[in-house]
């Protein structure tokens, strides 16, 4: 039997009458929980950065004809040596386009597939940028610019004019930010090119592209897939790499086996592409979490010596308490619930602390030469962690204040009221 | 009716070394008696006191409380008992000093719950006037005087109209103008309100004009 009003009047006079005390374990939870929130989004924020930094630009699955020597030798096929044992020394690749074959049914096929998101056409020419007397090594890579911008953020890594304009002229080219650094090119620039075959093609600046890795930007540029083919002489149906995306990326492994057996060529698909990442990503996690749920113990450690001080001071309070009919459960409930008054206040403090620091974070100013698109820090405001910090604080501070609580309910009264 | 009646208690103290502090200590009180307890100090009435209080629960023997056997019964149904049949009230006035005296007052009546908060309220102020302490109900229980503070104390046995009084020195720390307060609203409860007292006091005074003297002496009840 137990009357919840007096305990609760019980528990906030305590409260109100140590308000100084109460607020001090109350902050400790708002530091413990507010600096996990801002750890979670700040490192969470900086992990979805890295990993949108390959991630978002790897094809989930990359579709390509990969130079190797034929497998099955024609001296294998043939009936008059079944059964011997045929070496063959030397064995080269064979001679073989490096485009994908019969390109075009097969992304056709692909669209149609429901568990593909979009898939994006590439074609690549290996040239040279003439510049005055040199030549620098380049790679154009001929694409869809809206279908990679839509797919594979790709807007975010033009830096200077724009992906749109590529549309408009069949001659523009996206010129890597190194390149044209090295040959002192900007926007609206013409650029010679020279292909592999002797050509010389003309080409106008209408972007710059900045990926971050400076090898990269060293030789990449990109142009439209008909201009690529163009450069490599080729037609249109001349298609190097497919580069597919899919709703659900974990499927991909599974198609990208799927692929190569039903059209034979060669598919990678991203987990095994980029398999040290997810790696990295858990690591930092875990050192997140660890750290931070050392903030919440210690805070929990303050709230347990404020409590448990606490309760040698009311010592003559918990004795008169029994005496006049309360239970040692009730004396638990008293001081249980004033932990958990602790916890509450002070976690939903935290949370509003965490999401400041957050939105402070948010708005400093963080450029780098090696992330074009990103101004400010990054961060996350994932729910979870909100929803996480909240319950820990409670339950941290239940079990702060289960101790003391419980040496409150088994003191006994006759100690104390004969001790005086 | 018999109100209390305790056969053949028996008490050890274990700590440092063995000691028999109570010895077959039978007695009874009826309703309405005013009954005081007096002895050197160590006799063991102090100890007495508490396990008739239901406090203290290791002892041998049986304890009758309303007519009904309270030994050993689990600490939760004791604190039942003592919030319903028991006042107590104590030599350090033990009032909870953050709390407004009119709330010391209310608190085990609440406890109780078998009030609305508002009747209770209404009980509380019976009892404070009945004291004559009633313009202090509105003031913290760590502003009053030591002699305002018992007399709160009392209203507080009073909440619950209980079946007995405990007291264990109520008057020890009182002045003797206090002193004879105390004693004249014990009096005054023990007649007019049929209600059954058990003091143990070291003064002489107050006892004599109790009903009954119990004397102890080495756990012995003597008279």
């Amino acid at each position: 039997m137990t009357n919840y009003r007096v305990i609760f009047d019980i528990t906030r006079t305590h409260l109100q009458s140590r308000l100084k005390q109460t607020s001090v374990a109350a902050l400790g939870v708002t530091f413990g929980i507010g600096t996990f929130i801002i750890m979670m989004g700040f490192m969470t924020g900086l992990n979805g950065l890295l990993d949108g930094l390959v991630l978002n630009r790897t094809p989930h699955i990359h579709i390509y004809n990969e130079i190797k020597p034929t497998e099955v030798q024609p001296i294998e096929l043939d009936d008059a040596f079944a059964g011997d044992m045929n070496v063959i020394h030397n064995v080269k690749p064979k001679e073989s386009l490096v485009r994908v074959h019969n390109a075009l049914p097969l992304i056709t096929e692909l669209e149609k597939d429901k568990r593909v998101k979009g898939v994006t056409a590439q074609a690549i020419a290996r040239v040279f940028y003439v510049a005055g007397s040199i030549q620098l090594n380049g790679v154009v890579n001929g694409i869809d610019i809206m279908e990679e911008v839509k797919l594979f953020n790709f807007g975010d890594y033009i830096v200077k004019g724009s992906g749109e304009s590529l549309l408009k002229r069949n001659n523009g080219i996206l010129l890597g930010a190194g390149a044209a650094k090295k040959m002192s090119l900007d926007v609206g620039d013409k650029l010679n090119v020279s292909t592999a075959n002797g050509g010389v093609f003309p080409l106008k600046i209408v972007g710059i592209y900045q990926s971050g890795l400076a090898e990269v930007d060293n030789i990449q540029s990109f142009v439209n897939l008909k201009t690529a083919q163009q450069l490599l002489g080729e037609g249109n149906n001349y298609i190097s790499d497919i580069n597919v995306k899919l709703h659900n990326m974990e499927l991909a492994p599974e198609m990208a086996k799927e692929l190569t057996k039903s059209f034979d060529l060669s598919a990678t698909d991203i987990q095994t592409a980029n398999a040290q990442f997810e790696t990295g990503t858990s690591i930092r996690n875990l050192i997140t979490y660890a750290v931070s749920i050392t903030l919440l113990i210690v805070a929990g450690f303050g709230i347990y010596n404020i409590l448990n001080m606490l309760i040698y001071e009311k010592m003559n309070d918990i004795a008169i308490l029994k005496a006049t009919g309360f239970s040692g459960a009730d004396v638990k409930k008293i001081f249980i619930s004033q932990a958990v008054i602790i916890g509450f206040i002070g976690g939903l403090l935290g949370l509003i602390l965490g999401l400041g620091g957050s939105l402070l974070i948010d708005s400093a100013p963080f450029e780098t030469e090696a992330l074009p698109t990103i101004k400010t820090y990054p961060i996350s405001y994932n729910p979870m962690f909100y929803i996480v910090g909240i319950t820990f604080a409670m339950i941290s501070t239940f079990l702060a204040g289960y101790l003391p609580a419980r040496k409150a309910e088994n003191i006994d009264p006759v100690e104390i009221i004969r001790g005086q | 009716m018999k109100v209390l009646e305790t056969k053949k208690i028996n008490k050890h103290f274990h700590n440092p070394v063995d000691f028999h502090v109570l010895k077959d200590i039978t007695l009874s009180i009826d309703q309405g008696e005013f009954v005081s307890i007096m002895g050197k100090s160590g006799c063991g009435k102090s100890t007495l006191l508490y396990i008739l209080s239901t406090m203290d629960t290791d002892y041998t023997g049986e304890l009758h409380l309303a007519g009904e056997l309270v030994s050993g019964k689990p600490q939760q149904e004791l604190a039942v008992i003592r919030n319903e049949h028991i006042g107590f009230v104590f030599q350090f006035h033990y009032l909870l000093p953050e709390f407004t005296v009119l709330d010391n007052v209310m608190l085990p009546a609440r406890k109780l719950g078998k009030k609305s908060y508002k009747e209770i309220r209404q009980d509380a102020y019976d009892k404070l006037e009945l004291l004559g302490i009633q313009e202090q109900a509105d003031k913290k229980a760590s502003m009053l005087s030591g002699g305002q503070k018992q007399r709160v104390s009392i209203a507080r046995a009073l909440i619950n109209d209980p079946a007995i009084i405990m007291g264990d020195e109520p008057t020890g720390n009182l002045d003797t103008k206090n002193s004879e307060n105390v004693f004249n609203i014990f009096k005054d409860l023990s007649t007019k309100q049929n209600l059954s007292l058990l003091i143990v006091t070291h003064d002489q005074d107050f006892a004599d004009k109790t009903d009954r003297i119990i004397v102890m002496e080495d756990g012995n009840i003597i008279s």
